[in-house]
Order: C-alpha cells, then structure tokens, then sequence
C-alpha cells in the first residue's frame, strides 16, 4: 500500500497514463517512423493493461502481433516510400481546431453516457484462469470452431489480395 | 472493481484513447499515420473487451479480441499494399490531394 493505493492501482494509474502520452505523440509527432516508434511503445503498454487484467496470453499475442509484425511492417512501407521526414504537409490550423472540437464533444457524450453505467451486473471478481493458454483453447476450438476457419480463410484472402494488389503489373 | 481497479476507469481509458485515435483520423494528412490511428481505435475497443471478458470470467471475449486481431493484420496488409499502390502511380500518399477516385 502506497499512498492508500495498492500496487495494481498504481501499476494501472502509470500505464493509463503512458499509453495516453503515447498515444497524443502518435498523432502530434511529425515524423511517421516516430509516430510508428511511439505506436510501438502505446501497444506495449495496452500489453502490460492485458497482464493486469489475468490475460496472460493475450498480451503475449498482442505483442507478437501488433508490435512483431504489424508495426514492422508500417515501417517497411515507410522506408520505402521515403516518407522519412519532418516537413510533411500539415492541415490547416482551421480543420486541426475544428478535429479538436469534435473529437472533444465526442469524448463528452461518451464519459455522460458512461456515467449512468455504474451499476453495471457484476457476476464475478478477479483471480480468475480464463485467460490461460488451456481455457482460451477450449473455448476458441470448441465454441468458436467455426470463425476460426472463417478467419483463416479471410488471411487466405487478405495474402492473395495483397500480393496481387501489389504487383507491378498483371500479365 | 478487477483487483481493485473499477471499471469505470477501464470505461475512461478505452475512451480517451479512442478519441485520440478519431482526432489523428480527423487532424492528419498522412494516410499511413490515418491508418495508425484506426489501429489505434481498434486497441482501445479490444482492451475494453478484455475488461469485460475479465469482469465477468467469460472468456468469450477474449477470442473475440483474437479475431479482432486478424482482421486488423488482414486489413493492414490490404491497407498497405493499396497505398504502396498508389504512391507508385500518383507519387503521393497525402489524403488532401488524393480527395477523388478519379486521378
């Protein structure tokens, strides 16, 4: 106990408000491979909320994922367009304040609308083994059969997509 | 309350940060930094599920995150390869100058 707070609360305050930082500086950093570093850096720290939240494979998955594979791949497509500077076109001042407003109105009626949910129909408390690799397995092959071949065919057709999106020319 | 953390403060973060991403989607001229930002939306939806799952021991949300996750890597890889796409014919990616289908 810390300052009346427990070491998770803690551990929660801090990544909350890291993953926000690196959130702002994604989309305030000029640079794209900055804000792709500072993406990279947001994931990490939604990997450390899943730790927290008893999903330990999750977090695993995410960081393979996301920061293994998606990112690096945003950066492949960076350095080949040579996108690599700093004086990029910027919106005009008018439209950035304008994004502001509405983000910040949209950001108001979610926390009003959030505000009524305190209530909510809480069955059980934390501690919990579902996030384990064998209860997640269970259920992913015996309830979720069936999207799970679905989604393997959806990457079937995202790789012949893209490859074909991607080539120079289609003889 | 999952180890002592209500949540409310779930709820708040999994906003914030989505409308950070809607505010880069809206604010930004660079298509790949657009892109980022959807991932970035996609994220915040996907913690609040894992909140959720948690909240009330139900694993199902959880491996509603993992089909999140490939979709979100199919569509980055269809995303990227039609803007590598376009940036070889039209040398540029900037979402003002490519504001028609036609160009």
């Amino acid at each position: 106990m810390l300052l009346g707070y427990t070491i998770t609360q803690w551990l929660f305050g801090i990544l909350s408000f890291l993953s926000i930082m690196f959130g702002l500086m994604v989309v305030f950093s000029r640079n794209p491979v900055n804000s792709v570093l500072y993406l990279v850096l947001t994931f990490f720290c939604i990997a450390g909320h899943y730790l927290l939240l008893n999903a330990q494979f999750l977090a695993v998955v995410h960081i393979v994922v996301y920061a293994g594979a998606i990112m690096v791949l945003f950066l492949f497509v960076i350095m080949l367009m040579d996108l690599n500077h700093d004086n990029e076109p910027q919106k005009t001042w008018i439209s950035k304040i304008i994004a502001g407003i509405a983000g910040g109105m949209l950001l108001c009626v979610l926390v009003g609308s959030l505000k009524g949910s305190e209530q909510l129909g809480i069955s059980q408390y934390g501690s919990s083994q579902i996030g384990m690799v064998k209860n997640l397995g269970k259920v992913l092959f015996s309830e979720f059969l069936f999207p799970f071949e679905i989604a393997s065919i959806l990457l079937l057709a995202a790789l012949v997509g893209s490859i074909m999106i991607g080539k120079k020319e289609i003889k | 309350m999952i180890n002592g953390i209500s949540i409310n403060y779930y709820l708040l973060l999994s906003a914030v940060l989505f409308i950070i991403g809607a505010v880069g989607v809206m604010a930004r001229r660079n298509s790949i930094i657009i892109f980022m930002c959807i991932e970035l939306m996609l994220n915040a939806v996907n913690l609040l599920l894992v909140a959720f799952s948690t909240l009330h021991n139900d694993a199902s949300g959880q491996v509603f995150v993992f089909f999140i996750m490939a979709v979100a890597a199919a569509e980055v890889a269809v995303g990227l390869a039609i803007l590598s796409m376009i940036y070889r014919n039209v040398k540029t990616i900037d979402t003002d100058i490519l504001s028609n289908l036609k160009n």
